[in-house]
C-alpha cells in the first residue's frame, strides 16, 4: 500500500539529481566557501581577545542585535564571533537555496507541463513531490556535514567539534524547514513565480519579526542555537520536527488537488489600465516598481547597519589600524564626523546601482523586442529615453535619501551626540551630481552602443576602488579624479565645492544631449 | 493617391543587403498583400516603414511624410501588429490594450469590448499566462479598436486557430469597407488570396512581381488537362509547356500565358476530345517565382 503511494520515488530522485547535479554542486560550493572563508578572515582582522572584545562592544546595541541576533558578548571568542555574525546570514542564503531548488521539480515542472508527461508513466501521483523532498533532504544533510567538518578542520581553538556539528546541523535544519515551506507554498499557489514569492515572503517576514521577538520561528530558533557558546540542540530538533510536519502537510495537500491547480486561486488582474498606466512613464514605473521598493528597503537596512557602528567608532578605531589609516586625523571634528563622508560614499556607490539598472531597463526592453510596439505608436524616442532617465535620476535621489535616513535613525540610537538629519542627508545627497554623470554615461552607451552598457559597471567599480581604497593604498590623486565621485565634497568635514558640483551637472547635461542625439539616429533592434 | 511609397530603398546590415532597391506603392483604401519566404525582407521593409530602422539609401514615405523624420506624426494615424508579439509578463492584456490606445490617442471603448468578445480574449489574465495566439489577439484588438487610417500587419495570424483567423479576416474586410488601407505581410497564401486587392512578391530584398491577382495570373501559367484523339508524343519539349504529367487518357500540364495561342493550335492538330483549364492559385504563382529563384541559384 505504502509502496503504491510512492512508486517511482527513488527513480525520480535519481532523475532529478541527474538533471540538477551541477546546480547542487555550485550552491553547496558557494555556501560552504562563504562559511569557511570567514573564520580565517575574522582571525586576521581581530587577532587578539582584546580586539574581539572591542568588536563585541560595537555589537552591543539594539540595531546590531536586531540584524544578526543575540550572542554571548562577554566571551566573544573567534567561534562565538563567527557564529554571531554569520549563522543567521548564512541561514538566509541556505533558505534561498532551498526555495529555488524546491520549486524547480514541484510547481515549475507542473506549470511547464513536464509533470503531466511524467505522470502518464507508471509512477504514483505523489512521487514527484516525495522525490523532490528526498533529494533536498540529501542536499541539506550533505551541506550540514561539509560545513561541520570544514569548520572543525580549520582547527581554531574556540571552534570545537561539538560547536561545529551544531553549526552545520542548524544550517541544515533551517534549509529543510524552507524546503518544507516551499513544498507547501507549491500546493497553495498556481504558478512557480507565485510559489517563490510566497516562500520569500515567509522568509522575510519571519526574519523581520524575529528582530522584535527573539523566539519567533524559524530564524528566531536558529538564532537561539548559538554554537561555540550555548550549543543549544533543542531549536535544531524543533526545526527538523517543523520541517517534517511541513512535508506531511505538503503531501496531504498535494493528494487533495488536481494537476495544475492550487489552493489559492490566482486572482484575475485588472481588465482596464489605471489612470497611471497611460503613458511611457506609467509603463516604465510599473516595470520597475518592485525593484525600486526592494532597493529602497535594502538601502534603509544598509544605512541602519552602518549607522549602528557610529557610536562605538572611537573604540573601533583604536582597535583597528587598517580602518584608522583610511581617514585623515583632524582635531577639529569628531571621529564620527570624519568617518561620515566615507560611509556616505560607500552608500552612494551602492545607491548608484539601482539608478543605473533603471536606465539600463530600456536596453533590456530592446533586447526583449518590446520597443517596436511602443515606438510604433505616437511615442518619440526622445520621450522614451527621457522617461527612463527621469526615473533613474529620481531613483538615485530616493536611494541616497533612504540610505541617509537609515544611517541617521541608527546613529540616534547608538551615538551620545547624534548628527542632525540634515547633516547626514546633505553628506549623502552631495553625491547626486556624480550619480547623474554615471546615469548620463549609461544613456550615452544606450544611444551609441547598446551592447556596451556593461562597461559602466567597470567604471563604477573603478570609482569605488580609487575612493574607498585610495587612502589605504596611497593611490595618486589624479586616479581619483578620473571618476566623477572624485569631485564630491566630503561633507560635513569639507566645505561644499559648488564649482565641482555644477561642473558635474554640466558634464551630465552634455552627455545626455549626446545620448539623445545618438539614440534618435540609430536602428532599433527587433 | 499612394498611402505608402518606397523608392529604391536599400537596407544593409554589415555586408548583408536585407533590402536591395525595394520599390513599393500601396494605394489609399486597398488591401495590399506582401508575400515572400522567410528572410526575403518583409519584416525589414515594415520596420523601415515604422521608423525603427533607418534606410541606408532610397526614400520611404507614409501619407507623404518621411517615415524616419516624421515617425511620431505618422504613428498617430497607423496601427501596427508584429508577428512576434512580445508583451510584459506582469501586465494584463486589458491593461496593455488601454495603454496602447492611450499612447495613440483616444480609445473607442465600445469597439474594444466588442473586439474582446469576438476574439474571445480574457483581458484580466497576465500576459505571462497567454499563449502566442492570445498575445497576438492583444495586439490585434488594440489595432482594430483604434481609429487608424493605415494598418501595418506583419504576419498577424501565425498563432491563431482557423476560427480566429476567420474573425481576423472579417476585421480586415470591415476596415477596408471603411475606406482604410491595409498592408498585410503573410505567408499564408490562401489568406492573402482571399483578402488582398493587390499582391507584391518580395525576394532577396526586391519586389519581383506586383499587381492584382488577375494581372499576375496573366503573367504566369494556366493549368491544363487534355485528352486527344491522336496521342501527343513530345508534349514536354513544346515551347512554354511545363510540369507534364500523364493522366489516364491524356496529359496534365502547365502552359505559359504568352505561348497559349501556339500551344492551343498544336493541340487542336491532335484532335481535342476534352480540355479543362484552371487559373493558377496564388500558391502556384508563388512557387513558380520561388522555383525560378532556386533554379537561377543552382545554375
Amino acid at each position: 500500500m505504502m509502496m503504491g503511494k510512492f512508486a517511482g520515488t527513488l527513480r525520480l530522485s535519481r532523475f532529478i539529481v541527474r538533471q540538477d547535479r551541477w546546480r547542487y554542486v555550485w550552491w553547496l560550493f558557494g555556501i560552504v566557501a562563504m562559511t569557511l572563508l570567514v573564520p580565517p578572515a575574522l582571525d586576521s582582522l581581530y587577532p587578539t581577545q582584546q580586539d574581539r572584545d572591542m568588536m563585541a562592544a560595537t555589537m552591543e546595541n539594539p540595531v546590531m542585535t536586531a540584524m544578526v541576533g543575540p550572542a554571548d558578548l562577554t566571551h566573544y571568542t573567534l567561534g562565538v564571533m563567527v557564529a554571531h555574525q554569520m549563522l543567521l546570514m548564512t541561514g538566509i542564503a541556505v533558505a534561498i537555496m532551498n526555495i529555488l531548488l524546491m520549486v524547480r521539480h514541484t510547481r515549475a515542472e507542473e506549470e511547464e507541463g513536464q509533470a503531466e508527461f511524467l505522470r502518464s508513466l507508471p509512477i504514483a501521483r505523489n512521487s514527484q513531490l516525495t522525490a523532490s523532498i528526498l533529494v533536498l533532504l540529501a542536499v541539506n544533510v550533505v551541506m550540514a556535514m561539509l560545513i561541520s567538518v570544514g569548520l572543525f578542520s580549520l582547527s581554531f581553538d574556540s571552534m570545537d567539534l561539538r560547536g561545529s556539528l551544531i553549526y552545520g546541523a542548524g544550517l541544515g535544519a533551517i534549509g529543510l524547514f524552507f524546503a518544507g515551506v516551499t513544498a507547501v507554498c507549491a500546493q497553495l499557489s498556481e504558478s512557480s513565480r507565485g510559489t517563490v514569492g510566497l516562500s520569500f515572503t515567509v522568509m522575510i517576514v519571519s526574519y523581520l519579526v524575529r528582530a522584535g521577538t527573539e523566539e519567533f520561528p524559524p530564524f528566531g530558533w536558529l538564532a537561539q542555537v548559538q554554537p561555540y557558546s550555548e550549543n543549544n540542540m533543542l531549536p535544531v530538533i524543533f526545526l527538523i520536527i517543523g520541517s517534517l510536519l511541513l512535508f506531511i502537510l505538503a503531501i496531504v495537500l498535494h493528494a487533495k488537488r488536481d494537476l495544475g491547480s492550487g489552493f489559492l486561486p490566482s486572482r484575475g488582474g485588472r481588465a482596464h489600465a489605471s489612470i497611471f498606466l497611460r503613458n511611457p512613464l506609467g509603463l516604465a514605473w510599473r516595470l520597475e516598481k518592485t525593484a525600486f521598493i526592494s532597493w529602497s528597503i535594502g538601502m534603509v537596512v544598509l544605512g541602519l547597519s552602518y549607522g549602528s557602528v557610529l557610536g562605538d567608532l572611537e573604540k573601533f578605531f583604536q582597535s583597528n589600524e587598517i580602518f584608522a589609516s583610511m581617514i585623515v586625523a583632524d582635531e577639529n571634528s569628531s571621529l564620527a564626523a570624519q568617518f561620515l563622508p566615507m560611509l556616505m560614499a560607500v552608500l552612494a556607490f551602492i545607491s548608484t546601482i539601482p539608478a543605473l539598472l533603471a536606465v539600463h531597463k530600456l536596453a533590456g526592453e530592446e533586447r526583449k523586442s518590446r520597443l517596436d510596439i511602443v515606438l510604433g505608436r505616437a511615442v518619440s524616442r526622445v520621450n522614451l529615453l527621457a522617461t527612463y532617465i527621469v526615473l533613474a535620476l529620481f531613483t538615485s535621489l530616493v536611494m541616497l535619501s533612504f540610505s541617509a535616513l537609515g544611517l541617521w535613525l541608527a546613529s540616534t540610537a547608538s551615538m551620545d551626540e547624534p548628527f542632525a538629519f540634515r547633516t547626514v542627508w546633505q553628506a549623502s545627497i552631495v553625491h547626486f551630481p556624480a550619480v547623474a554623470v554615471m546615469i548620463a554615461i549609461s544613456a550615452c552607451l544606450i544611444g551609441v552602443a547598446q551592447r556596451a552598457t556593461g562597461f559602466i559597471w567597470l567604471y563604477l567599480f573603478y570609482g569605488f576602488l580609487t575612493l574607498y581604497l585610495g587612502g589605504l593604498f596611497q593611490f595618486p590623486e589624479w586616479m581619483e579624479k578620473l571618476s566623477p565621485f572624485g569631485y564630491v565634497s566630503k561633507l560635513p568635514i569639507e566645505e561644499m565645492n559648488w564649482l565641482y558640483a555644477g561642473g558635474l551637472l554640466a558634464v551630465a547635461a552634455v552627455l545626455f544631449v549626446v545620448g539623445f542625439n545618438r539614440y534618435n539616429n540609430r536602428d532599433i533592434q527587433g | 493617391m499612394n498611402v505608402i511609397e518606397m523608392n529604391q530603398v536599400t537596407k544593409v546590415f554589415g555586408k548583408h543587403h536585407a533590402l536591395d532597391g525595394l520599390d513599393l506603392e500601396v494605394k489609399s483604401g486597398e488591401v495590399f498583400g506582401f508575400i515572400g519566404p522567410n528572410g526575403a525582407g518583409k519584416s525589414t521593409a515594415i520596420r523601415v516603414l515604422l521608423g525603427m530602422l533607418r534606410a541606408t539609401n532610397g526614400s520611404a514615405t507614409i501619407f507623404g511624410k518621411d517615415v524616419w523624420r516624421d515617425a511620431v506624426e505618422i504613428h498617430r494615424r497607423i496601427a501596427y501588429v508584429p508577428g512576434d508579439v512580445n508583451l510584459w509578463p506582469q501586465l494584463t492584456g486589458g491593461e496593455l490594450i488601454d495603454l496602447f490606445a492611450s499612447l495613440q490617442g483616444q480609445i473607442n471603448e465600445r469597439k474594444r469590448d466588442e473586439l474582446l468578445a469576438r476574439f474571445q480574449l480574457d483581458p484580466t489574465k497576465k500576459c505571462r499566462t497567454y499563449s502566442k495566439g492570445n498575445r497576438q489577439k492583444v495586439a490585434l484588438v488594440a489595432a482594430f479598436a483604434s481609429d487608424a487610417e493605415l494598418f501595418l500587419l506583419d504576419e498577424p495570424t501565425s498563432g491563431l486557430d482557423p476560427l480566429m483567423e476567420n474573425i481576423f479576416q472579417q476585421c480586415v474586410a470591415e476596415v477596408k469597407a471603411e475606406g482604410k488601407t491595409v498592408l498585410l505581410s503573410s505567408h499564408i497564401l490562401s489568406e492573402v488570396e482571399k483578402l488582398c486587392d493587390r499582391v507584391g512578391i518580395i525576394r532577396q530584398g526586391r519586389l519581383i512581381e506586383c499587381g492584382t491577382l488577375d494581372e499576375l495570373r496573366h503573367l504566369t501559367r494556366m493549368r491544363l488537362t487534355v485528352e486527344t484523339r491522336v496521342p501527343i508524343e513530345s508534349l514536354a519539349s513544346w515551347q512554354g509547356v511545363h510540369e507534364v504529367l500523364p493522366t489516364e487518357n491524356g496529359w496534365a500540364f502547365q502552359a505559359d500565358a504568352d505561348e497559349m495561342e501556339a500551344i492551343m493550335r498544336k493541340l487542336s492538330e491532335h484532335g481535342i476530345q476534352k480540355i479543362e483549364s484552371a487559373s493558377p492559385t496564388l500558391e502556384d504563382l508563388f512557387m513558380q517565382h520561388y522555383e525560378e529563384a532556386v533554379e537561377s541559384r543552382n545554375s
